[in-house]
């Protein structure tokens, strides 16, 4: 068979989900986002929760993830996502309500709201981008950057008598008692991004149920900020990011 | 045995050569084209050896940019 015989509809087994918009993101090559997003688009297509759906976006490079899927989106001041996601599902109970933070909209400015959220056990998923980084600012060091790890404002290696210790806030967040499905996955291959879609499914699938607050952290890459090629930054992610960072389900009830 | 024949097109004005999809695939079906580049400036993916391909979907499933689509026969 030619391949203009098997490029042909009956036989597609992948396209591109309906619900990403034609917008090309702005992210650079290769960036973490931008799997997560199609991960996102692709479940909310295939749960049928398009009209349903309503994100919280950050402040960070996924800022304008409200122009890339198409479903309804509120945008929170930096870190507030949680505080913005729980009113919103408290008004609006039959609604899928979402998160989607990264590191230092989540684990800095917004530790505060994310703890308190998902300890009073909001039904919200929270999608968590860890990337060790401050990606949209330049690469500024995140309280999830690693020992050693140089960044913009760490530039010879973070160090912990200086700048403190790598925050394992995902694991905080398995010990309340609000949350009810904590996992921490990757998109570095195809079986580790096919794992987030079904850790993502089951955060939806609990929102939904009214079962708490799930939390789905990816680590991720940011080539930019790392000084990277995208293929060395997930080497590096796999190599360096899980150790501390280790993959798999922290919680599951 | 029944062999299993893939294809798959690529976006070209959408991909920016991040080259996550040459890397995932396993049969070394694509690559960059490293003698031209989209509008935007990227040397964009494309399949060099086509007849190689399985059909897997690795590459469409690391793409960013979802620019990949894949297609599949199971010859009999
Ligand atoms: C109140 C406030 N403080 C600081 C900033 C500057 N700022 C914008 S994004 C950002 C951090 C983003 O990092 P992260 O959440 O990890 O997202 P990433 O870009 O890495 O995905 C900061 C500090 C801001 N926009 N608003
Ligand atoms: S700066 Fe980093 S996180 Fe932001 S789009 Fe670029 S690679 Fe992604
Ligand atoms: S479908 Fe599989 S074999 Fe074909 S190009 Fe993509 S990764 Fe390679
Ligand atoms: S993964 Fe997508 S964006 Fe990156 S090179 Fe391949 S087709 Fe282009
Ligand atoms: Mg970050």
């Amino acid at each position: 068979m030619t391949p203009e015989e098997i490029i042909n509809p009956a036989n597609r087994v992948y396209a591109r989900p309906r619900l990403l918009t034609e917008a090309n993101t702005h992210y650079c090559p290769g960036c973490s986002h931008g799997v997560v997003h199609r991960i996102v688009a692709e479940l909310l297509e295939e749960m049928g929760l398009e009209n349903r759906a309503v994100g919280v976006a950050p402040v960070g490079c996924a800022v304008f993830a409200y122009n890339y899927i198409d479903v309804d989106w509120v945008e929170a001041a930096h870190g507030r996502a949680p505080a913005v996601a729980t009113a919103l599902s408290r008004l609006n109970p039959d609604n899928l309500v979402f998160t989607y933070q990264g590191d230092g909209d989540l684990a800095a400015i917004g530790t505060a709201e994310t703890i308190h959220a998902a300890n009073r056990g909001e039904n919200i998923a929270i999608i968590f981008i860890n990337n060790a980084i401050y990606g949209m600012t330049g690469g500024q060091m995140a309280p999830t950057t690693l020992l050693g790890q140089k960044t913009a404002t760490t530039p010879y290696g973070r160090r912990a008598d200086l700048n403190g210790y790598p925050l394992n806030i995902t694991d905080l967040l398995a010990q309340l008692r609000g949350t009810c499905y904590v996992t921490r996955q990757a998109v570095h291959t195809a079986a580790a991004a096919r794992k987030t879609k079904a850790a993502i499914k089951k955060a939806f699938e609990n929102a939904l149920a009214g079962k708490g607050t799930s939390v789905v952290e990816v680590v991720g890459t940011c080539s930019s900020g790392w000084k990277m090629t995208p293929a060395q930054a997930n080497d590096w992610m796999a190599e360096h990011m899980t150790e501390h960072y280790p993959l798999g389900d922290l919680k599951n009830e | 045995m029944p062999k299993v024949i893939g294809a798959v097109t690529v976006d070209a004005m959408r991909c920016k050569g991040c080259e996550l999809c040459v890397v995932a695939c396993p049969t070394h079906t694509l690559a960059l084209k490293s003698n031209d580049v989209n509008d935007r400036g990227y040397h964009y993916a494309y399949a060099a050896d086509m007849a190689t391909c399985i059909g897997c979907a690795a590459c469409a499933t690391v793409c960013p940019d979802a620019c990949i689509e894949v297609y599949r026969v199971i010859e009999k």
